[in-house]
Parts: structure tokens; sequence; C-alpha cells
């Protein structure tokens, strides 16, 4: 990627790993996981926080030197809302089936300290072309956690990739079951934190 | 009557545990979860608020944007429900300023000790969440306040446990690379298995 300088080329890849969100910023983690069950409903969902974060933080960037600092959260809050509403009508038109698969958790976009804290941390500070980046970044980082869960938690549950069945109906016959604990709560925070471990042991990372 | 409440705070509390099944307020349940004196305050004061505002979101949903929910104005035909999302964390964010005042005039004590938390919790998604679920479910106002202080204690139940639980676990020799955030995660999966035992049970 000749035309990004390093800089900027390091805001976009190091949220990808070195500096994951979740992993290691420990952001987001709420509305995250309740869409993980599926393959498909990650996927959109990632699209619609890549969406969100990446416009949130761009145009906060550019009102940075407009916004007075005593009332800087409302005015990131309501950017955010309103990104955040866009982007459900979006999918309530096209995407109907998926938006009420997501229920509240798009809305929960909105809370989800990601977005604000991206904006707060690096959209205040940063043009907005860096800003975009680091909230693209963040975004994909995000979501590349949410893809790797939910598809542990997809081929584990129900034997199927995006809708797709995996599992051959002869390893059922032949007494494989599929694990329901994968499709309950319980298992979207077993395969994070097994991934969280996995991510720090490469990584090489220790909390104090 | 009364049992339907009942039943409705219970589920609420245990069954579907905000926190456990919804994946609602981690952020904050991961970073406070540390102390349990910290815990108890940040718990409390969700309860407190959560109350609070699903009462009032349920009022402004019904009374303000629902489709055809201005009809009393003269407007019948007007949906505003896309204002949802802005509208409740508007709400949210005044309620909290507004309990955060009341509390400073009329009980010091509770203000200071849950000072910190007060501010924190305008964006903890299990409010927001709190809100749009009983949006969703099409609630009534005395069924939405139940849910909103079910949830609320169901938040500070497992908080609180959580809190003790990594109490414990400083004496014990976690593997580095676990320590933190992966040993957190494993255990809340625990605990929510546990809290999932509760499923089945119909007051």
């Amino acid at each position: 990627m000749a035309f990004l300088d390093k800089k900027s080329k390091r805001a976009l890849s190091d949220p990808l790993s070195a500096n994951n969100p979740i992993t290691l910023q420990v952001l987001g983690i709420c509305s995250a996981l309740a869409v993980t069950v599926k393959m498909d409903t990650a996927v959109v969902m990632t699209l619609a926080v890549i969406a969100v974060l990446s416009i949130s933080n761009t145009l906060i960037s550019l009102l940075r030197n407009l916004i007075p600092g005593k009332v800087r959260i409302i005015v990131q809050l309501s950017v955010i809302a309103s990104l955040v509403i866009i982007t459900d009508q979006v999918l309530q038109a096209y995407m109907y089936d998926i938006s009420k698969q997501l229920s509240v958790f798009v809305g929960l976009i909105i809370t989800n300290c990601i977005v604000m804290g991206r904006a707060e941390a690096f959209a205040m500070q940063n043009p907005p072309g860096k800003s975009f980046l680091d909230g693209l970044g963040n975004a994909l980082g995000y979501g590349g956690i949410l893809i790797v869960v939910s598809f542990f938690r997809e081929i584990l549950g129900s034997g199927t990739l995006y809708g797709f069945q995996i599992i051959p109906e002869s390893a059922y016959a032949a007494g494989y079951e599929n694990m329901g604990l994968m499709v309950l709560s319980p298992g979207a925070f077993i395969i994070l934190g097994l991934i969280v471990w996995v991510h720090r042991i490469t990584a090489d990372i220790e909390e104090e | 009557m009364v049992e339907h409440y009942i039943s409705l705070a219970t589920k609420a509390m245990f069954v579907e545990n905000i926190l456990l099944a919804y994946f609602l307020g981690m952020c904050s349940f991961l970073a406070i979860s540390k102390k349990i004196d910290t815990s108890i305050g940040l718990g409390f004061a969700v309860v407190f608020v959560l109350t609070i505002t699903s009462p009032a979101n349920w009022a402004i949903h019904n009374y303000f944007l629902q489709d055809g929910a201005l009809a009393w104005a003269g407007f019948p035909d007007v949906d505003l429900s896309f204002l949802n999302f802005i509208v409740f964390i508007a709400v949210i964010a005044a309620m909290v300023q507004l309990v955060e005042m009341i509390l400073d005039k009329f009980s010091p004590t509770l203000y200071y000790n849950l000072g910190i938390f007060l501010p924190l919790i305008a964006v903890n998604c299990s409010i927001l969440g709190g809100s749009l679920f009983l949006v969703e479910r099409e609630y009534t106002l005395l069924e939405s306040t139940v849910f909103g202080f079910g949830s609320g204690m169901g938040w500070f139940l497992a908080i609180v446990s959580m809190a003790s639980i990594r109490h414990r676990l400083r004496y014990s020799n976690v593997p580095a690379k676990l320590r933190g955030l992966g040993i957190t995660m494993l255990l809340t999966g625990l605990l929510s298995m546990a809290f999932m035992a509760f499923s089945g049970i119909d007051l």
C-alpha cells in the first residue's frame, strides 16, 4: 500500500491484531456476542459496525475543532445514534429477515464502547483520513473476532457454516451429535475466552 | 395477576439474565468486577437507573414515538419509531443526570457511594438494551417497570458474584496468558451455565 504513509498504515493494521479492540482493549464486547450463533448474523453485524464506526470517526474528526470540550460526549453520541438509525433503517429495508434476527442489537451499537472509545481516543485528535482508517481497522478487528466466534459456534453447535451443512449426515448416523452448549450463551463466553487465550499466547501479551 | 409480575421479575433476574444470556453491559462488567465494593456500588446504580428509565422510555415510546401514538395531538398518521434509539439514549442520559442531582440533594451518602459510577451508566448497554427489549416485547407500563427492576437485579447478582470469584482467584495460579480477560470470560461462561439451570422454573 504505497499510497499510505507509515502512520496511516499503522492506524489501519494495528487494531487487526496487535491492538485488537476486543481481545486487548476489551471494548465492545457488549452486543457483540449475542449475534454470533450463526455466521450470517455475525457478518451483517460486522458490516453494520464497519459502516457506523468508520463514518462516525470521519465525521467526528471533521467536527473535532468545532466541538466544545464540555459537550463533546453528547455531540459524539448524537452523531453515532444518527448513523445507527440510518444503518438500522437500511437493514430493515433491504435485509428484513436478518434485521429481525439481530433485533435490538443493531440499536445497541450506539452504546458499544468501541465506537465512543475510538471517537474519544482517536478521532478527536487526528485528521479525517487517518480517523477513517482507524475506524475501519478497529471495526475489522472487531468483526474478525465476531466471525471467528460465530464460525466455531455455528459449526460445533449446528454443524453448518453460513447455513450450509458441513458435518455430513453419515457422521450423525455414526452417533455424532451437535454441541447444544454452543448455541446457548455460555458457548460464546467460553469460545471468546479461549480465543483471547490463544491470541495472547501468539501475540505474547500478558496482563498484570 | 401478582404471580405474572413475580414470574416476569424472576425470569428477567435469573433465566434471561441481561448480562449472562444477552451479553449486555459486558464492558463495565469486565472493567469493574475486579473489586467487590465497587461492583456493589455499580450494581445498585444499574438497578436504580434501569428501574427509572424503563417506565420513562415506555411512556415516551407509547405516547410520542409509536406508530399512531401522536393521535392525541392530532397526527394519527405519524410514525416516529425510527427515532427510538436517539430519544432513548437522550432520556437515559438525562435521567442519569437527574438521579445524580436528586441524590446529591437528598441522600449525600448514597450519592457519595454511587458517585463516579452514575455517569458511566449512561453508556452501559444494559440500560439501553432494557428499553429496546420492552419495546420489542410490547410490555405494559407495569411490566416494563418490573422487567427493568428484574434485569437490574440480575445484572447486580452477576457482577457481585463475578467480583467475589475474581477475589478468590487472586490466590490461585492461573496460566500467565490466561490472566485478566481470558479467565474472566471462561468464568462468565461457567456462571452463565449456572444461571441457565434456572430455566424451566415457572412460578
